[in-house]
């Protein structure tokens, strides 16, 4: 386990020592997209009796999470294979499990840092309210899991970096951006509301949401049992994976 | 292929490019999965016991890769925490300046030379102690203080009981350093025995005589002899073969100006058996 253990720290010290590129830009773009919503729709909108700022900040907290949990394991992944330095964790005796464990809690720790850093800045905007932390907490490392499995998953298949950064472009970034962290899916045409519904980042905002405010689009409960059963199924198949040395062992 | 390395033994696994040497290293190591067969490191099955056999493993990649991250002892901390070993700085010290890089140990890897790195290479592969270690080209594309010092620190090992597997094109170093050695070709071993007995049974001797200005080969020799820069070079099948033709020149009045006997060397046998195709091993 100790390898797992030796790993995992060198995924967090890999983020950390690039912090200005890996935690200060993902700030960044998020106070740039509060600053330009805000301006535009504060006064104009209220979303569940909630000001239109202060409805956003957990959204773009969220997506922080989960799009830097997904970079974190994906691109440490998919670098050290183009380099080749991919061996120096699979010559020692660290196992399929172990690699989950490190890559996915670093990725986790990734998001958590820069969501935690992202809602800091963010506070300045406008007061928030945390009806109940465990949810917020819960919902964080759940969705932080979600991402960072499916990193592990992207960086294992690509072989290119463009192939990875295709993975990220067409497929995490449309399922973050079309989950309600900009609006409630309530505004949405039925059509597109139940589209949304199929949607598991959807859940994953709604339930993360519902922690500072009390109020979501989706009860919490279904929404902590849909990113569970994600969770599950994801890490499942990232396990799978692995263990199958897939792009890794051959 | 079949293949036994014993305890303590300095190997050396020879052939051309896409002989397979890297595939069978690679599948040693954990990094390919062998369609067929198995392969063991001291008793350990590489895929049913693999965490045992990679334990008991030290390889020295062929590529020269590195973590752009971390300083040399940054990178050496790592690798030993990757195999369980907590608080190795002594060893990590010891390594460090038997590779000549204790001046680097705090500088990142990216800004090493490629000599550097690979140095760092070697050590990551020792850092947990490994009784069996793989030394993949080792030497390819660094100077020759590091080779000198590389081979007298892993001579040193293998004195005390660790064995070592050496791939190389180098063959001087092969025949200098390995007590057996295999050659493989095309997938297959085409030649496995010590380093003595390949270089007795393929390799031959020669006598390379520069006449006397004004003196003529004798016609009886002429059919034996290579021209080679003014001197005449004769293969002998065994050294007692120098005798009958010395006294061949003799009886010709012959005056011998300078006489030299050549031994073959380990890249005789290797070109030798490769264009042979085997030798029955």
């Amino acid at each position: 386990m100790s390898g797992a253990v030796t790993l995992f720290r060198k995924e967090v010290q890999r983020f950390w020592k690039v912090g200005f590129q890996t935690i200060a830009a993902p700030v960044l773009t998020a106070i740039l997209y509060l600053l330009i919503f805000a301006h535009v729709l504060d006064e104009h909108v209220r979303v569940h009796e909630v000001a239109y700022t202060a409805f956003l900040i957990p959204g773009l907290v969220m997506m922080s999470v989960l799009q830097n949990a997904f970079a974190n394991s994906s691109s440490s992944l998919i670098q050290s294979k183009v380099t080749g330095s991919i061996v120096f964790i699979l010559l020692p005796p660290i196992s399929w499990a172990e690699l989950f464990l490190a890559f996915v809690g670093a990725a986790v720790v990734r998001g958590m840092v820069v969501g935690a850093a992202v809602l800091a800045a963010t506070a300045f905007f406008t007061p928030m309210t945390f009806y109940s932390p465990l949810w917020i907490v819960l919902f964080a490392l759940l969705g932080g899991g979600i991402m960072g499995a499916l990193g592990v998953i992207g960086g294992i298949w690509a072989e290119k970096f463009d192939q990875l950064a295709a993975f990220q472009n067409f497929l995490i970034l449309p399922l973050t951006m079309l989950s309600g962290v900009f609006y409630s899916i309530a505004t949405l045409p039925p059509v597109w509301r139940q589209v949304s519904h199929f949607n598991p980042v959807f859940y994953m905002i709604d339930g993360f949401r519902y922690g500072f405010f009390g109020v979501s689009d989706a009860p919490p409960e279904t929404s902590l049992a849909v990113v569970g059963a994600c969770f599950v199924v994801v890490a499942l198949a990232t396990l799978a994976l692995l263990r199958s040395g897939y792009k890794l062992r051959n | 292929m079949s293949l036994d390395i014993r305890a303590g033994e300095f190997f050396g696994l020879l052939g051309p490019n896409g002989a397979g040497k890297t595939t069978l290293i690679s599948c040693l190591a954990g990094l390919a999965r062998p369609d067929a067969g198995h392969l063991r490191v001291m008793g350990h099955d590489v895929v049913s016991d693999a965490g045992a056999a990679r334990r008991v493993l030290g390889v020295v990649p062929q590529e020269l890769v590195f973590d752009p991250f971390f300083t040399v002892r940054e990178t050496l901390r790592i690798q030993s925490g990757y195999f369980g070993i907590r608080n190795n700085d002594d060893w990590i010290d010891e390594i460090l300046a038997e590779l000549d890089l204790t001046a680097k140990a705090d500088t990142n890897m990216r800004r090493l030379s490629g000599g550097m790195k690979r140095r760092v290479l070697v050590a990551q592969a020792l850092v947990h102690k490994p009784p069996v270690i793989v030394l993949d080209e080792p030497t390819a594309g660094v100077d020759v203080e590091l080779r000198q010092g590389l081979w007298q620190f892993v001579s040193r090992l293998n004195r005390e009981g660790q064995t070592v597997i050496l791939t190389t094109h180098y063959l001087d170093e092969a025949q200098a350093l390995c007590g057996r050695i295999a050659m493989l070709k095309e997938g297959r071993v085409v030649a496995l025995d010590t380093t003595a007995n390949l270089l007795a049974r393929h390799s031959s001797h020669a006598l390379v005589v520069r006449l006397a200005a004004g003196d003529t080969l004798p016609d009886a020799l002429r059919e034996r002899a290579v021209a080679e820069d003014g001197a005449w070079r004769f293969r002998l099948a065994t050294p007692t073969d120098i005798e009958p033709l010395l006294a061949t020149l003799r009886v010709a009045g012959c005056r011998l100006a300078d006489v030299q006997l050549l031994q073959g060397d380990l890249e005789d046998v290797f070109l030798d058996i490769m264009h042979a195709g085997g030798a029955g091993a």
